[in-house]
């Protein structure tokens, strides 16, 4: 994305608030305006004062009296100004996180999968936050600058055109000067936020998983690799930092120049009588006021560098391209019978590797369907396509005869229970993560499907029951409680469509035998789909899937699998023995 | 921020430097007003067009000496600035680093990770900040005054009494908003853990379609944060403003003494002129100084937060190496008690065992019966609360943490790896094993075959976190990890349960080759898993249910008893 294209982008999220912003301008108007009258005045009072026994004290009384009232009103203007200015910027910046976290709700899960969430939370926190310093900065310098500059212009011509004209050749030199230091630092900050990223990511990856790293004593290696990237930053930064941070000395020299050509020109016009003592230093304070802007407009052009740059990267990621909408006419499956229909599927992860090819499968209202396969053979990817996180490259699923692509994501996940390998809880209590599925659940509803997942009994025993908060990724549960509450989860809902994912592979024998137990309850009359490793579960399936590196080698039951001596039956062999 | 300042150390010239140049620059700025004055007085009032050319020549060079200065001060203190973040981020990431598995689970994980990027790069503007304006501000305003006394000590009052009346506004503002800016991070730090949750929970969200629940809850957060940042906007952009009003108040009473001052001849027109340069040189100071405190403001408050994070002490204590000879016992465990920090109840009682050298260990039992936390404390990454743990008959506090960690390898329940390629995983076990070292660990944990599969092999990338493998793949990437570590004490905390009976079985019959003296401990949920070990503990609640061989529990371990069958009947019936 363009530096053009992303600022375009900026004034749209300001469009929404223009009310503020057109109160800002007309704030910042009035502000500029009486300051740059407040000189004149001084300089009126200074042409009364002229030496000794020369003073005329009523008219130096009645110009300090109007002076006191301009700096009263510029002081509330200038405050009413940076209200808004502040109320816009903050609001916008949080239009922009909002956004950001919806769009992350609508990416496919293939861009989540293949990004590291560092990087995305560093975009969402870190960079909106370097953009709001950016912007704030910017609305509360750059359009007193521009009036500032535009104001004293016409006043400094009211005055004197030549002495004007000086100001006004000199000062573009600054401007000059400014555009060219801030071109160059643009790459240079592009540079250091990738750096950056780079660093979070590793930072989220190693304290993240502390544990590991001190279980395995790398805290020297990942220390060093750690330096590694700290020093990479180390040099970029210091040089965006030192090259943005020359605009503002260069500049300021300008200033100077311009103070100079304005102190001489003046002079030499005053000592032929063309202006005032009093007007010439009118002029010096305006030369000073007509520069300061270029210099401040200057600042705010490299903050504003830094913070486009920033912006580029969650326009990004706002702009990534969702997954695939819904289309409009959308059915909503109602009273799910659980028949589903794979047939001539085909799919893969990355285009050129292919993975499932010409799959067909028919699974009747109520059948189970066993997954099975050495260790890593793609069995979540099953999962992936039945829940609808991938879309199949060709081919179609349908559920009670509805390709799943027409139906509302929502209502066929909501016609799924799914309990993952990788258990996952949110932030909160024990009883916001049981109803995630119902919130609508009576306490009763959840006691019984905590009973009936054997949840129950350790629930109550943590500190507050049910109302025990647990932090992010289950906090200090173990994993086999975690697991426990993601089935409670599912028992709550008892949707018609089941997926479970090894998920009582963590949970100790003889809790397992109960779950097992709750679970064939829970299967009867119930399409389940399960990864499977116990021949019990196995062996009672319908339909069983023979899995290996990511393909469906062969289907079938277990007898008419057992008698074809295939793959299957070797796996069964190998198991048997144990 | 006081305790942070020492990573400044390196950079003692620079910090030095960066400011004194920029005073440097402000001394030729405050002789401005005095040539200006100069000009007036003489150039205008005499007529003589040549002085005031010399005067202007004068005020160029002024402006070139402070370019010269300025640009050097911006150096100086762009590279102490960057230097004092990179030391402050290393000195941080190896304290968290060294934080014991308790204060770990306290502090938790995405606090740590914004303490150590949002705040530093905060802490950073300001460190950089400071070194350019904060001296150069102070020491204009006051040189201005200096100044002023040079020309007439009576106008000069009026200065002594406005700058501390500014102080008083600026600095009342920044006490009032400190504490504020504290509460908008905590706002913040409530966003990016919302964020975080959603990415890392992104297929439960959508199984449960909560998309839209959860963008409510992120708004509502979003909400607070910004009203917390409005109230905070409201009082600082009072700076400004305020200063402003006292200038001019100040400027009005200037230019009436001045004409009382000029009246009675005490001093010319120029010099009035001159001062009021001079209190306008304070305004211009002060708005930036204003902006600049914004700036302090939050980089203290994050400076703050850094420090709490250092203040955290790692609640264990390591010895240094010290070499003791090994007794036969592999593992000891007396009269061992642990209790949680904040927890209530214990969550292991008076564990007593013994382990011979080359013993295989089986440790099974329920959900939250204590299983982890026990082989936890043999690498010591819990500390008993009473009782000792012995490694080679040594109290695992006598040990060294190297020392005692190379000793073990422990492949924790959860399998964690790292972005890189599976050989930089496997190379966290040694970082001077072979290929062939490799390949030997990766047979043993039943991972060759799958890796042989990869494109790249042993240069294979791995996603972070592992997720571009699947959870049987990970645990037994994890497994071999610690393999190539060849510990003497392999722990295996319930690693193969994401493994078929298969792989597993052969994974059990791998561990048997290891090299006679490597003591392995198996905790699972599976008794076909442990049944062959030379010993096994059974645990209930914290507490041994039993200990012994296979054959001896199934006579009289009730519990033990009970998981086996329900096993048992289960794979034959």
């Amino acid at each position: 994305m363009g530096q053009k294209e992303t600022f375009r982008r900026v004034l749209h999220y300001i469009k929404k608030y223009w009310l503020y912003l057109a109160a800002s301008i007309v704030m910042a108007s009035v502000t500029v305006a009486l300051t740059l009258y407040f000189p004149i005045l001084t300089g009126r009072v200074i042409d009364r004062v002229l030496g000794a026994g020369q003073v005329d004290f009523d008219g130096v009384f009645a110009i300090l009296k109007q002076m006191a009232l301009i700096a009263a009103a510029t002081g509330l203007a200038q405050w009413i100004m940076n209200v808004c200015n502040n109320k816009m910027t903050y609001r916008i910046v949080q239009d922009i996180r909002n956004e950001a976290f919806r769009r992350i709700e609508i990416l496919p899960l293939k861009y989540i999968d293949a990004h590291s969430y560092g990087e995305v939370v560093s975009r969402v926190i870190a960079d909106v936050d370097q953009f709001a310093d950016g912007l704030l900065m910017g609305f509360t310098q750059f359009f007193t600058g521009v009036i500032t500059i535009l104001g004293t212009l016409g006043f400094m011509l009211s005055v004197n055109v030549a002495v004007t004209g000086v100001v006004v050749l000199v000062t573009p030199l600054s401007f000059f000067v400014a555009g060219f230091i801030a071109k160059k630092t643009f790459t240079m900050f592009h540079l250091q936020s990738e750096t950056r990223g780079e660093q979070t990511a590793l930072i989220e990856e190693m304290v993240g998983n502390q544990k590991v790293v001190q279980a395995f004593s790398h805290e020297d290696e990942a220390l060093k690799q750690f330096d590694e990237i700290n020093g990479r930053l180390q040099d970029c930064s210091l040089r965006a930092i030192f090259f943005s941070s020359l605009t503002n000395p260069s500049t300021r020299f300008v200033n100077n120049l311009v103070y100079a050509g304005v102190a001489v020109v003046g002079a030499i016009y005053a000592v032929h009588g063309g202006i005032s003592v009093g007007q010439l230093s009118c002029f010096l304070s305006y030369a000073n006021q007509y520069t300061k802007p270029f210099n401040e407009i200057s600042g705010v052009v490299t903050e504003l560098q830094n913070a486009l740059a920033c912006a580029a990267r969650i326009f990004a990621l706002i702009e990534e391209e969702a997954q695939t909408p819904e289309p409009v006419d959308a059915l909503t499956l109602t009273d799910v019978k659980g028949r589903v229909e794979l047939s001539h599927v085909n799919f893969s992860y990355v285009p050129d590797k292919k993975l499932i090819t010409d799959f067909n499968l028919a699974v009747k209202p109520g059948q189970r369907v066993a997954i099975v396969g050495p260790t890593g053979c793609g069995k979540t990817t099953v999962i992936n396509l039945l829940m609808r996180f991938y879309d199949v490259d060709s081919g179609k699923i349908c559920v009670d005869g509805a390709d799943i692509r027409e139906v509302t994501r929502k209502s066929l996940r909501e016609n799924y229970g799914m309990v993952l390998q990788e258990t996952w809880l949110k932030a909160g209590t024990i009883r916001d993560n049981i109803v995630m599925g119902r919130p609508d659940a009576t306490e009763e509803e959840v006691i019984a499907a905590a009973k009936a997942s054997h949840a129950h009994s350790f629930i109550k025993r943590l500190s507050k029951g049910y109302d025990t908060v647990i932090g992010e990724d289950g906090g200090s549960l173990s994993q086999g409680q975690k697991q426990l509450l993601c089935i409670t989860r599912v028992m709550l809902c008892l949707p018609p469509m089941l997926i479970l994912d090894e998920a009582t592979s963590s949970i100790d024998t003889r809790t397992e035998i109960r779950i097992q137990k709750a679970f064939a309850t829970m299967m009867q009359g119930r399409t389940s789909f399960i990864v499977a490793h116990r021949l019990s579960t196995i062996r009672e399936a319908d339909v069983i899937l023979v899995m290996k590196d990511g393909n469906i080698i062969e289907q079938g039951n277990h007898e008419t699998l057992l008698q074809k001596k295939g793959f299957y039956a070797g796996l069964y062999e190998s198991q048997f023995a144990v | 921020m006081k305790k942070l300042l020492i990573y400044l150390k390196n950079y003692k010239k620079e910090t030095v430097f960066a400011p004194l140049f920029k005073m440097l620059e402000a001394t030729f700025e405050l002789f401005v007003p005095l040539v200006m004055a100069a000009i007036i007085d003489r150039g205008i009032g005499q007529a003589d067009t040549g002085y005031v050319l010399k005067m202007g020549g004068i005020l160029v060079a002024l402006g070139l000496i402070g370019l010269l200065c300025s640009i050097t001060a911006q150096y100086f203190a762009a590279k102490a600035a960057v230097g004092f973040s990179t030391g402050l981020k290393h000195a941080l990431f190896d304290h968290i680093q060294s934080l014991s598995f308790t204060e770990i689970d306290t502090l938790g994980t995405s606090t740590l990770i914004t303490r150590m990027t949002s705040d530093v790069n905060q802490v950073q503007n300001g460190v950089n900040m400071v070194l350019r304006l904060f001296l150069r501000s102070p020491f204009i305003v006051f040189g201005a005054m200096i100044m002023a006394f040079t020309i007439d000590v009576k106008a000069a009052m009026i200065f002594v009494v406005t700058i501390p009346l500014l102080a008083v506004v600026v600095f009342g503002i920044m006490a009032l908003t400190m504490p504020m800016y504290k509460k908008v991070q905590a706002g913040l730090d409530a966003v990016l853990g919302a964020t975080r949750e959603n990415l890392t929970g992104a297929r439960v969200i959508r199984a449960f379609h909560k998309e839209e629940e959860e963008v409510d809850r992120f708004e509502e957060k979003n909400e607070f944060l910004t009203r917390l940042q409005l109230v905070v906007g409201r009082i600082s952009a009072l700076t400004n403003p305020v200063t402003y009003i006292i200038i001019n108040a100040a400027t009005i009473l200037l230019l009436y003494t001045g004409a009382v001052r000029v009246e009675n001849g005490s001093i010319t027109q120029g010099e009035v002129v001159a001062l009021v340069n001079y209190m306008s040189q304070i305004l211009v100071e002060l708005i930036k100084l204003a902006n600049l405190i914004i700036t302090i403001t939050k980089a203290l408050a994050c400076a703050n937060r850094i420090e709490a994070v250092f203040e955290v002490e790692s609640s264990m204590e390591w010895r240094d190496a010290a070499d003791g000879e090994g007794a036969s016992l592999a593992v000891e465990f007396d009269h061992v008690h642990l209790t949680y920090g904040g927890a209530g109840a214990e969550s292991l009682s008076d564990i007593h065992i013994r382990v011979p050298k080359g013993q295989t260990v089986g440790i099974i039992g329920g959900t939250g019966s204590g299983k982890s936390s026990l082989v936890n404390m043999i690498p010591r990454f819990y500390d008993a609360t009473s009782g000792t743990v012995r490694v080679d008959g040594r109290d695992v506090k006598t040990y060294g943490m190297e020392e005692l960690r190379e000793k073990i390898g422990i492949v924790l329940q959860k399998a964690v790896l790292f972005r890189g390629t599976i050989r930089d995983n496997l190379l966290w076990g040694n970082g001077a094993a072979t290929d062939e070292e490799l390949w030997e660990a990766l047979r043993l944990a039943q991972a060759k075959e799958f890796v042989e599969t990869k494109e790249g092999r042993l240069d294979a990338p791995v996603a972070q976190e592992g997720r571009n493998l699947s959870g049987g793949q990970r645990q037994r990437l994890t497994i071999a990890r610690a393999l190539v570590a060849k510990p003497e004490i392999l722990i295996l905390d319930d690693s193969a349960s994401a493994l078929d009976y298969a792989t597993d079985a052969a994974l059990r019959r791998a561990l048997k080759e290891l090299p006679g003296e490597t003591t392995v401990f198996i905790v699972s949920q599976r008794a076909s898993s442990i049944q062959h070990a030379d010993q096994i503990i059974v645990l209930e609640d914290g507490e041994m249910a039993g200990c012994g061989t296979h054959e001896e529990l199934l006579a009289g371990c009730e519990v033990y008893q009970e998981i086996y069958y329900s096993q048992f009947e289960k794979q034959n019936g």
